[in-house]
């Protein structure tokens, strides 16, 4: 009896353990965002005293609500293409018969291999090539290329999964390649599309190295540049408050379409890993 | 309303041949059943004839219409599948409406009496609103042969629809189909299964096909009772027709007989084989009774009722006179 009650203890100060170290950081952003002053620099576990200040300071301090409006902007855009992109190109993978299907699949994995800062220079050039340097569209190009392999494997895998009966009852009832893949496939794929769609703009929502290389100016910057950025009075003052007010209002969105979408997301990365 | 015919078609998967040369005419309005062992290339041939899989060589026509290239739903077919295939994320209304919903300029009142007609025919009009995953095995695939019959098809395909459901459910579906061809007396019907029972209840003709050719077509009763070949004559029927061959064979003036069990009796004297009872299955209306003759397998007999003959005993048995099957050292009968 008392072995049972000490696993049980164990097994949740464990969980606490994990909570903490998990959850703390944050707590702590918070916490300071909500202090002014001197008070920032007085280490304290429970608010004392709760002040909008920074909030106010940092939305209206130069560009910040227009950098988060990039932001929203390209990571929506980034999940739209890329999983338009990934949605089509996987039909084609798991479902039409082709040479060298294996090895192009194997070549799109091979793709994300690749460190950001080991193509940032030639990828710097083919955005200058394009003409898109400086502009939203820079970022969501590079972006939309290094979240696609993920994207094609994940669904790609999901969609062999889908029985290929289906697909043919959909042939003889006249359905056209696309017709398929809207009416049929993806109603069935959802829980792989929100997953899927989730993490490409986690990832595009936190970019920071090509965002910082890709844009220059204030107003086409994206959030995380932005708070990196943030300047106080002099050079030797670092806006802490307000920075912790920035990294509040970013995370908040993430931790929403999270807890949104959590039931789909749990379905989903188990979905595709055991049949049924 | 079509009339099927196939010119020596062929089908290879890369260096392997399935489909070796089949010609073969439907007639419009036929129940025509492909039976034969798994890997003859009957399922492949549904599959050419559907226009799911591609021709590799040959001709094939539907009333004088070449549709070699023509895919599934311009051909006018409506297949149903094995395993069902009803779309998971559609209630049964929609499952069956969505191949109209395609066809472009389709009045949507016409949809729902089309629909509504065939839900009627196969008495699913209660579910209509339901979920697929909502429905038993029965169910669903009778939604499956809705989904076909709403789009009024030229001809019909089967692909061995009752090999997921139970016993008993088999045999009531087999008989709703029966009831369907009835019904729907314009539309050509194909149906595949490796199970004699059903070729034998639901075909006006029966294809029986080995090694991707066709062995022998007839109705169900010309299989039966002049079968082309060894192979057909152990195929169709059951229990299985005895083979007797060599020296036991030799009254017959044949190198091997064959006689089906029901053709046989089992006489106090004078037979033409004897040998003891090793084994008797009891079912009742009949009985089959194992009898080791000295053949390389047991010779089978039928007896009505149950039987009266227990293991261990010496039996005489002899053939129904004009029921001896005879056949030649390739096979082929001798007539």
């Amino acid at each position: 009896m008392a072995w049972a009650y000490t696993k049980k203890a164990a097994f949740y100060l464990l969980v606490l353990v994990i909570v903490v170290v998990s959850v703390f950081p944050f707590y702590y952003a918070i916490l300071t965002s909500f202090k002014s002053g001197t008070d920032l620099f007085r280490i304290t576990y429970w608010p004392t005293s709760i002040s909008f200040d920074n909030y106010l300071s940092v939305l209206n301090q130069g560009s910040f609500p227009r950098n988060v409006l990039n932001s929203i902007f390209v990571s929506t855009l980034v999940v739209v293409l890329a999983l338009f992109l990934a949605v089509t190109a996987s039909f084609a993978l798991s479902r039409v018969r082709f040479r060298g299907r294996g090895l192009l699949l194997m070549t799109i994995l091979a793709v994300s291999m690749f460190p950001q800062i080991a193509v940032l220079a030639g990828l710097f050039e083919v955005i200058r090539g394009l003409g898109i340097y400086n502009t939203p569209w820079a970022l969501i190009f590079s972006y939309t290329i290094f979240t696609l392999p993920f994207t094609v494997w994940v669904l790609t895998t999901f969609m062999r999964d889908l029985p290929i009966e289906i697909e043919e009852a959909a042939i003889v009832d006249g359905a056209t390649p696309w017709v398929i893949i809207r009416r049929v496939f993806m109603p069935l794929m959802w829980p792989a599309l929100v997953t899927t769609g989730l993490l490409a703009f986690i990832a595009a929502w936190n970019e920071f190295l090509f965002a910082l290389t890709f844009t220059s100016s204030n107003t086409t910057r994206t959030v995380p540049v932005a708070i990196a950025l943030l300047s106080g009075g002099s050079q030797y003052e670092i806006p802490w408050g307000n920075i912790m007010a920035a990294s509040v209002i970013v995370t908040v969105p993430l931790v929403a379409l999270v807890l949104i979408f959590q039931r789909k997301i749990v379905s989903g990365l188990t979905a595709g890993g055991v049949k049924g | 309303m079509a009339k099927i015919e196939l010119k020596d078609i062929r089908k290879s998967f890369g260096a392997v041949e399935v489909i070796k040369g089949v010609s073969l005419d439907i007639r419009s309005g036929e129940f025509m059943v492909f039976v034969g062992p798994s890997g003859c290339g009957k399922s492949t041939l549904l599959r050419l004839i559907s226009g799911l899989e591609d021709i590799t060589a040959g001709e094939m026509s539907f009333d004088g219409q070449v549709v070699n290239a023509l895919t599934p739903s311009k051909r006018g077919i409506a297949m149903v599948f094995q395993s069902y295939a009803l779309y998971p994320h559609m209630t049964v209304y929609e499952n069956m409406a969505f191949g109209l919903t395609l066809e472009k300029g389709k009045p949507k009142e016409e949809i729902k009496k089309r629909v509504h007609r065939a839900a009627e025919m196969l008495q699913i009009s209660d579910y209509l609103d339901r979920l697929p995953k909502q429905l038993s095995g029965g169910q669903r695939q009778r939604v499956a042969i809705g989904r076909a019959i709403t789009r009024d098809p030229r001809v019909f395909l089967f692909d061995e629809p009752l090999s997921n459901l139970d016993a008993a459910l088999r045999v009531a579906t087999r008989i709703e189909i029966a009831k369907l061809h009835e019904s729907m007396r314009d539309t050509t019907m194909v149906y595949v299964t490796h199970d004699q029972v059903e070729a034998m209840t639901l075909a006006d003709r029966i294809c029986v096909l080995r090694d991707g050719l066709v062995e022998q077509v007839g109705t169900p009763m010309e299989l039966y009772e002049k079968p082309d070949s060894m192979f057909v004559a152990g195929f169709i029927g059951s229990p299985k027709m005895n083979f007797i061959s060599g020296k036991l064979a030799e009254g017959f003036n044949a190198p091997t007989v064959g006689v089906r069990g029901e053709h046989l009796v089992i006489k106090p004297s004078d037979g033409v084989w004897s040998g003891e009872v090793i084994h008797s299955e009891n079912l009742g209306s009949d009985s089959y009774i194992y009898v080791n003759v000295g053949s390389e397998e047991p010779v089978v007999v039928r007896e009505d009722g149950a039987t009266k003959h227990a293991v261990g005993e010496h039996v005489e048995i002899a053939p129904i006179d004009g029921r001896v099957h005879r056949f030649d050292k390739a096979g082929k009968p001798i007539r």
